[in-house]
């Protein structure tokens, strides 16, 4: 069906259904209208976080009620809390990944065409099973940060010989 | 090589050479990575973003990537550089502007063919440019510089998502295939939108000069891939070199056809206006000196005008924007004394010989 400019006559071009606490408002303007309020022109150009953005709000607080516990989830590894990432798009760390799984694949499906499970490049060391010892990694890391910031010297240099028995050799420089 | 010397040439990207490069001036890949055990740069504190800096900064000069890689130290360097790597492609907006203190740098090949960027939204940020239609030499070259970093740099990857980005629209392969596009008879027939529409639809991001914000400045579009995950590097950029970009190749040049048939005096005197204005006025702004050289540039192509070469007006495209402009004259100016430069500097170089 086609409907008219909320505001004059003219066919609506621009269509948006906005919830606000809740309650669903739709909107149909013509193109004047529309860049009048400066909608024609962002939707025409909106940058992708921008959408992704706008995706998850809608996502998380609006069509799924079961993911309104998933703006409680944090990461374990960084801290970083589902409620911001919603709001910067910029996850934390690697570890979020894993963390917010639940809520990201379907945002992830959306962003990626329905794609969901990597079948690019595969790193020639470690691929894939590298996955534990990166976790590792990131921990020993964390624990390093935290001792250098204490300065806890000596806890700082034993930490990094673990680090030192983790990652890859130098390998006499190829 | 340094900064002092990088306005001696045109640059990779606008050399004006490759296949296709009526239409298409660059072909861009990069790929986002990140260094397992860090947080992301936006959740890092200083100390890590620094380490990170450090360890990236050294292996990528230490594996001799090319002949005299060029390191700049964004942090120390003046605003008036950074923005001179923005107008050339080598650095992104985001890494000029982010604050003073940030740790961060970029590592520039001497014939700008490849830059590695260390703490833009992820770590690493490697990039590899090419004039004209080369997708597939550009996907090799990265393929490579990307094989050799992991040789000492342990990059975030998991099973299932891959390449692990901060950003969850560049995870999985973390690669952007982006093709910079001159296409003034598509903007002049107005079927640029339909053209941006499609693109949309295919999921592709059309972007202007210098991406968001800076649509159709001089005519000039990048056209780029959003999809990075469950489809490989290959498939991504074989649907680019073998689909998109020459449908959008043949919609310009039918555009261009259809003004040739149906408003060649029209066209021929938008071209001769903008040679008028590029080679008489005493006062020009940055916006409009882009669109006289477009529309001169197409008027080159289409034998309208012989009066330039296609050299000379990609450098020009290069040359009129500001920071080029302040190095060319060897001093800071103000906006307004800018204009008055700019305008010298184009009758000059377009009237000499």
């Amino acid at each position: 069906m086609k409907y008219k400019c909320d505001k004059c006559d003219r066919p609506a071009t621009y269509h948006a259904v906005e919830i606000i606490k809740g309650q669903k408002i739709e909107k149909h303007l013509c193109d004047l209208h529309a860049s009048e309020e400066g909608m024609g022109i962002k939707s025409a150009h909106a940058p992708i976080n921008e959408l992704l953005t706008n995706y998850v709000k809608a996502h998380s607080v609006a069509e799924k009620p079961e993911n309104a516990s998933s703006l409680d989830l944090s990461c374990p590894d960084c801290g970083l809390q589902f409620s911001e990432f919603r709001d910067k798009s910029l996850l934390g760390c690697a570890g979020c990944y894993s963390a917010f799984e639940a809520p990201l694949t379907a945002l992830l499906e959306r962003a990626h065409e329905g794609g969901n499970h990597h079948i690019g490049k595969v790193p020639r060391r470690g691929g894939g099973a590298g996955e534990q010892r990166q976790l590792q990694i990131s921990r020993i890391r964390k624990r390093l940060d935290d001792a250098i910031e204490a300065e806890d010297y000596e806890l700082a240099a034993q930490l990094r010989d673990d680090l030192a028995d983790l990652e890859p050799s130098e390998g006499g420089g190829g | 090589m340094n900064l002092r010397g990088i306005t001696d040439n045109a640059g990779e990207w606008l050399r004006g050479s490759g296949p296709h490069s009526d239409v298409v001036i660059s072909s861009r890949v990069r790929l986002a990575r990140n260094i397992a055990g860090f947080p992301f740069v936006n959740r890092a504190n200083h100390r890590q973003r620094f380490e990170v800096l450090e360890q990236c900064r050294d292996k990528v000069l230490s594996k001799r990537l090319g002949d005299n890689t060029l390191w700049v130290d964004l942090a120390e360097s003046p605003s008036i550089d950074r923005q001179l790597l923005v107008e050339r492609h080598l650095i992104s907006r985001d890494l000029a502007k982010r604050s003073a203190a940030t740790p961060r740098g970029v590592a520039i090949a001497s014939d700008e063919t490849f830059s590695v960027m260390i703490n833009e939204e992820d770590h690493l940020r490697i990039q590899v440019l090419r004039s004209g239609m080369q997708l597939a030499d550009a996907l090799a070259h990265i393929d490579r510089i990307d094989d050799t970093l992991e040789e000492s740099l342990e990059f975030s990857f998991s099973r299932q998502f891959g390449y692990l980005t901060a950003c969850p629209t560049n995870v999985g392969t973390g690669i952007r295939v982006s093709v910079m596009m001159h296409l003034p008879a598509l903007k002049l027939t107005g079927e640029i939108e339909r053209v941006k529409r499609a693109a949309r639809d295919m999921h592709l991001a059309v972007r202007g000069l210098f991406g968001e914000g800076s649509e159709s400045l001089g005519d000039l579009f990048q056209v780029s891939n959003q999809t990075t995950l469950g489809r490989t590097e290959k498939e991504i950029l074989d649907d680019f070199e073998g689909t998109v970009i020459p449908q959008i190749i043949e919609y310009e040049q039918q555009a261009r056809r259809a003004l040739i048939r149906q408003r060649e005096k029209q066209l021929e005197d938008k071209v001769w206006r903008a040679w008028a204005l590029l080679t008489n006025a005493r006062v020009m702004g940055t916006d409009e000196a882009l669109a006289l050289l477009s529309h001169l540039r197409l008027g080159i192509h289409l034998d309208r005008c012989d009066k330039a070469s296609i050299r000379t007006i990609n450098e020009l495209f290069l040359l009129c924007q500001p920071a080029h402009l302040q190095r060319v004259m060897g001093q800071e100016m103000t906006p307004a004394a800018r204009r008055i430069a700019r305008a010298d500097l184009l009758r000059q170089r377009l009237t000499r010989g």
